[in-house]
């Protein structure tokens, strides 16, 4: 375990609750109805409330361990002026809004691995990331609770919304499985007790999964198979390494423009 | 009109203290109770505005007729006796 593994894991953490708010807010102003165009962008500045936590304990971490003479770190440097294979997201947060109905289904996949998330990590070792942890599940326990009843709503509501969630499980569903695969900067960091181990929250997260997809009336994808035996899924991975799809890129240009074009611009 | 719109209309109340009463503070549109109380918690209570949400179908409330006003509200008008201002109260007694 080193200082980098830390400052890794702390980006990781950044970047996926900022890549998910980021997509969320782009909802704000087109939300179906006033009232869930409100609770999306409530969810969306949680996110980034929390990213901005993680990316200022990570940027503390790597000022402290700067040599003289190199720039200042600050969150904003961290947000906007690194590149995509800087950012260790995740492939399920990037993806593209798609319907209300792939929204809500790729936040509630990431809103039940937060949750149970957190969880561990309030009992991490490392002072800083508990303390997150602790404020985060708060928000998290909410937005696990928001997800999981609209996906029940659109699964177990009209044939239009009953196929279009069951296109957007298609579409998402391989994205699931990176959540556990723990990254190398992880995998030192859970024996000393400062990660989460990724192996302790699957099945916790599957059960949940489970359960919701059965209320709503959803064939879980996992079940698909004409054996019914558990056989190996190909899942998407890369994201926690910075190999990303070109949906980050897009998410990228926008979220990072004004940045660019007018550096260390205030408004 | 798309199905959306048809949502029922919430009359919302909020408690902003233990031991305060619940007040009404507006109303939107949900589809169903549960909903209706998630979306107030989202609305209304973003600024720690609450510690308790009463939703209920704005169809639910009836209200009285403000053309009746008159003869709803005046009569009470010249009751004094109705109002307790006829005892003596002893010099002690303060903020009665």
């Amino acid at each position: 375990m080193t200082t980098q593994h830390t400052i890794d894991y702390a980006l990781h953490l950044a970047d996926n609750a900022l890549v998910l708010g980021h997509r969320n807010s782009e909802w704000t102003g087109h939300g179906p109805i006033l009232e869930q165009d409100i609770a999306l962008s409530n969810i969306a500045l949680d996110l980034i409330g929390q990213a901005r936590y993680f990316y200022q304990y990570a940027a503390r971490l790597m000022n402290a361990a700067a040599r003289p003479g190199e720039p200042e770190v600050t969150e904003d440097v961290l947000a906007y002026l690194r590149d995509s294979w800087d950012f260790r997201n995740c492939l399920l947060v990037e993806q593209a809004n798609g319907d209300w109905g792939k929204t809500i289904l790729r936040q509630f996949f990431f809103s039940a691995y937060q949750y149970y998330f957190y969880k561990e990590l309030q009992r991490s070792r490392d002072g800083e990331l508990s303390a997150i942890a602790e404020k985060a599940l708060k928000e998290v326990t909410y937005h696990l609770r928001w997800s999981s009843e609209w996906v029940i709503r659109l699964g177990d509501g009209t044939e239009e919304s009953h196929s279009r969630m069951r296109k957007a499980l298609d579409e998402l569903w391989m994205y699931t499985g990176e959540l556990f695969q723990p990254a190398d900067y992880e995998r030192s960091l859970i024996p000393v007790g400062v990660a989460v181990d990724l192996a302790e929250i699957r099945p916790l997260w599957e059960e949940r999964v489970r359960e919701v997809l059965k209320e709503a009336k959803l064939v879980h994808p996992g079940s698909m198979r004409a054996d019914g035996k558990a056989t190996k899924e190909w899942m998407q991975g890369g994201g926690k390494q910075g190999r990303h799809t070109e949906q980050l890129g897009y998410l990228l240009a926008e979220m990072q423009f004004l940045q660019r074009a007018y550096p260390a611009c205030e408004w | 009109m798309e199905k959306q719109h048809n949502w029922p209309l919430w009359e919302i109340f909020i408690r902003s203290k233990q031991g305060l009463d619940h007040k009404h503070v507006g109303s939107l549109h949900a589809a169903d109770a549960a909903m209706a109380i998630e979306n107030a918690r989202d609305v209304y209570t973003r600024r720690m505005e609450g510690v308790s949400i009463w939703v209920v179908e704005s169809r639910h409330i009836h209200a009285s007729n403000p053309d009746e006003a008159s003869s709803f509200y005046d009569p009470a008008n010249d009751k004094v006796y109705r109002h307790p201002t006829f005892y003596d109260l002893p010099d002690e007694l303060k903020h009665m």
